[in-house]
């Protein structure tokens, strides 16, 4: 062999330098869009963290503005001192202050609803929204999956059903929120334990021998359960698709071991699949529950009112079931809904700011933290269940 | 139990004995879509109690497919259908309207080709079968577990590390304990498909070991690819070829001189 035929090519050379140019500009433009889409992230997250974060700090011990949590929202007044500087108190303060100085000069004074004093009630409203909707999503959105996953027979009816879950999740929030106006809210088949049932709305009520106490069918009104189980409604398709995942995720072999040793149906899901989906059913479906979380339209005509002086609890009257049924039935805030009705619904101005970003960032707090716990509780799982 | 005749754990079940058929399929055709095609086609054959019973066939011949028409898994499938025919084990007809697959699978166990253990510890895989019979009572689990893992030739491995993850052990510990999973609820049957095949060459001779002792309490069906396996460990040996069973007599005859030419082209390696 000619020495010269090994030595003069080359084998591994570029084969064309126009391809080199085409490939680098294709990872060009893919790293430019993904950088857009970084810097949008940043953009967002730190402009709220900005003009949020200085409300929910002070300057002195213990750093936290404690008041902005506990506090419930109340007007904010706006004035003037004799020297000019502009001053802004809760109402609270404000009565304080002019019982304490009745003579005091005030020019300019304006009032902000529900712009002053804390989130409590948002905070609390939304806390109690979200655990109506996890237990009824996940208790039907689970059941419902093992149904269609372990159960029900493959075939064109599975398909259809399958196919109108999905629909489902496409429909917008708006609609969700007139169907539970007009199922949760207005329509007297939902019962409620009460001592004073409504007789207008009622369709009947049902006297609980030996209380004083009636069942009522009156309908749920503006509440934490319409509202609850509207973003329940609305949380199922996600949830059911996610727990069919998980259920499908797990591998054949356990179920034909269970089934194997003679286990019932039942025992084999029990023992050999819910254990080893129930990780990926819970991170999903508790990501799932913080997207319908943070949605205003499905709570605005179901659970949702703009201010409200006293909590669930402190407001429920009766004792026992009548109590719970009593505070479940009552109206609250929703962290979403302050948001928008801060930011919406009344003329913009500076005065607001404070409220508006503080409780976005506060509302930005909860979501971020509830899906780290999510993906925090499904690494340990993992870890413990590895196949 | 001795090797003389097999029993049931319960006092008023059958016996059958050795050599007697334990299981008898009878024009045996099997469809996995309702009845359009048949992936198995009349088949019938006896498989005698307290032996080792192999199939072998190429790929897809249906010999899965007929060994989880013994203990029904194929229940699983929606569009399974037996089209014709009986399978008896013990004498009743596990396909009649009264026999509940569940209860038939607490007397016929069966271990996979892909070791299957589940993601609890070696003791919870082997007291699976008795808690889901709702046998919680710790001693007679304990005593089970040991008994179990004795058989399997797995305790003397394992008894220090009971409670450590079954997802622990070697490949071949794996198996082994999915065998004592399928022996601690004291089948009478066990059908293993391909239980070696995923398996090296040293854990399938432990494998095989017990196999031979297993089958002084049980009568085995095993399902194999591998030859030599079907010679050293099974008594009997069935060949079958796209769904039909060709031929089925003594391990010996069939693989030192079979009457069929199919037969003997598979078994010498000419084909499949
Ligand atoms: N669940 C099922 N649904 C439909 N068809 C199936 C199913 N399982 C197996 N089959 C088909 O039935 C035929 C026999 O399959 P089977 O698994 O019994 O073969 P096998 O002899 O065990 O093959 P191998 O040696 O590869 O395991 C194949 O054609 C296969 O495609
Ligand atoms: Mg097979």
């Amino acid at each position: 062999m000619p020495e010269s035929k090994t030595v003069s090519k080359n084998p591994f050379r570029a084969s064309s330098r126009k391809q080199k140019v085409k490939d680098g500009l294709g990872v060009g433009v893919f790293a430019i869009f993904t950088y857009i889409i970084m810097a949008c992230a940043v953009v967002i997250i730190g402009k709220i963290t900005l003009d949020g974060l200085p409300v929910i700090l002070k300057s002195e011990a213990p750093f936290i503005n404690t008041e902005f949590f506990t506090k419930k929202t109340m007007t904010l007044n706006q004035f003037d001192t004799a020297e000019g500087e502009m001053v802004r108190m809760d109402n609270d303060d404000f009565y304080a202050f002019r019982e304490k100085n009745p003579d005091a000069v005030i020019n300019n004074h304006k009032t902000f609803s529900y712009a002053g004093g804390g989130i409590i009630g948002p905070i609390v409203g939304t806390f109690m929204l979200v655990i109506v909707c996890m237990i009824v999503s996940l208790f039907v959105g689970i059941s419902a999956a093992i149904y269609l996953n372990e159960y029900a027979r493959k075939g064109k009816t599975l398909n259809a059903i399958r196919l109108s879950i999905m629909n489902l999740a496409g429909v917008p929030s708006i609609v969700y929120g007139l169907f539970g106006a007009a199922f949760f809210v207005h329509s007297p088949f939902f019962p409620v334990f009460t001592n004073t049932p409504d007789w207008e709305k009622a369709l009947f009520a049902m006297p609980l021998w030996p209380t004083d106490g009636y069942l009522s069918f009156q309908g749920w009104g503006e509440s934490l359960l319409a509202g609850g189980l509207t973003l329940a409604v609305m949380a199922l398709p996600v949830i059911i698709a996610a727990c069919e995942e998980s259920l499908k995720a797990v591998p054949k072999g356990f179920r034909e071991a269970s089934l194997a040793l003679g286990a019932t149906k039942w025992q084999c899901i029990r023992t050999a699949v819910l254990p080893y989906a129930a990780p990926g059913i819970l991170t999903a479906s508790v990501l799932g529950i913080t997207r319908v979380a943070g949605e205003t339209a499905p709570i605005m005509f179901t659970a949702a009112v703009a201010g409200k002086d006293k909590l669930p609890w402190e407001d429920a009257q009766g004792t026992g079931l009548y109590w719970i049924s009593d505070m479940m039935t009552q109206s609250v805030q929703a962290l979403p809904y302050h948001i928008y009705v801060v930011t919406g619904k009344l003329p913009d101005d500076p005065a607001l700011k404070n409220m508006q970003y503080g409780s976005v960032f506060v509302f930005l707090l909860l979501v971020i933290s509830i899906a780290m716990v999510s993906v925090f509780l499904r690494a340990r799982f993992r870890k413990k269940l590895k196949w | 139990m001795n090797d003389s005749s097999v029993t049931l754990d319960s006092a008023d079940a059958p016996v059958v004995a050795a050599n007697e058929p334990i299981i008898s399929i009878d024009d045996l055709s099997f469809s996995y879509d309702l009845g359009k095609t048949n992936t198995l086609r009349n088949i019938s054959l006896d498989i005698p109690a307290g032996k080792v019973t192999a199939f072998i066939g190429p790929s897809g011949c249906g010999k899965s497919t007929l060994l989880r028409c013994l203990n029904r898994m194929n229940d699983l499938v929606d569009t399974a259908k037996v089209t014709t025919g009986k399978i008896n084990i013990l004498g009743q007809d596990i396909n009649a309207p009264d026999v509940e697959a569940i209860e038939l699978r607490k007397h016929i166990g069966m271990v996979f080709q892909k070791y299957n253990p589940f993601p609890k510890s070696i003791y919870e895989n082997v007291a699976y079968g008795l808690r889901v019979q709702g046998i919680n009572n710790k001693s007679v689990l304990d005593q089970a577990v040991e008994e179990s893992l004795q058989k399997s030739a797995l305790w003397s491995e394992v008894k220090d590390r009971l409670n450590t993850s079954a997802l622990g052990l070697s490949g071949g510990q794996q198996q082994r304990l999915c065998i004592a999973r399928t022996i601690a609820v004291k089948p009478q049957i066990v059908l293993m498909d391909e239980p070696c095949s995923a398996l090296d060459p040293i854990a399938t001779a432990r494998i095989e070991e017990l196999i031979a002792e297993l089958q002084q309490d049980f009568t085995i069906v095993i399902v194999t690819h591998n030859m030599q396996q079907a010679t050293r460990v099974s008594d009997r040996t069935a060949f079958f070829y796209l769904g039909e069973l060709i031929e089925y007599d003594e391990t010996t005859n069939i693989f030192g001189n079979p009457k069929i030419k199919q037969t003997e082209d598979y078994v010498s390696g000419r084909f499949g």
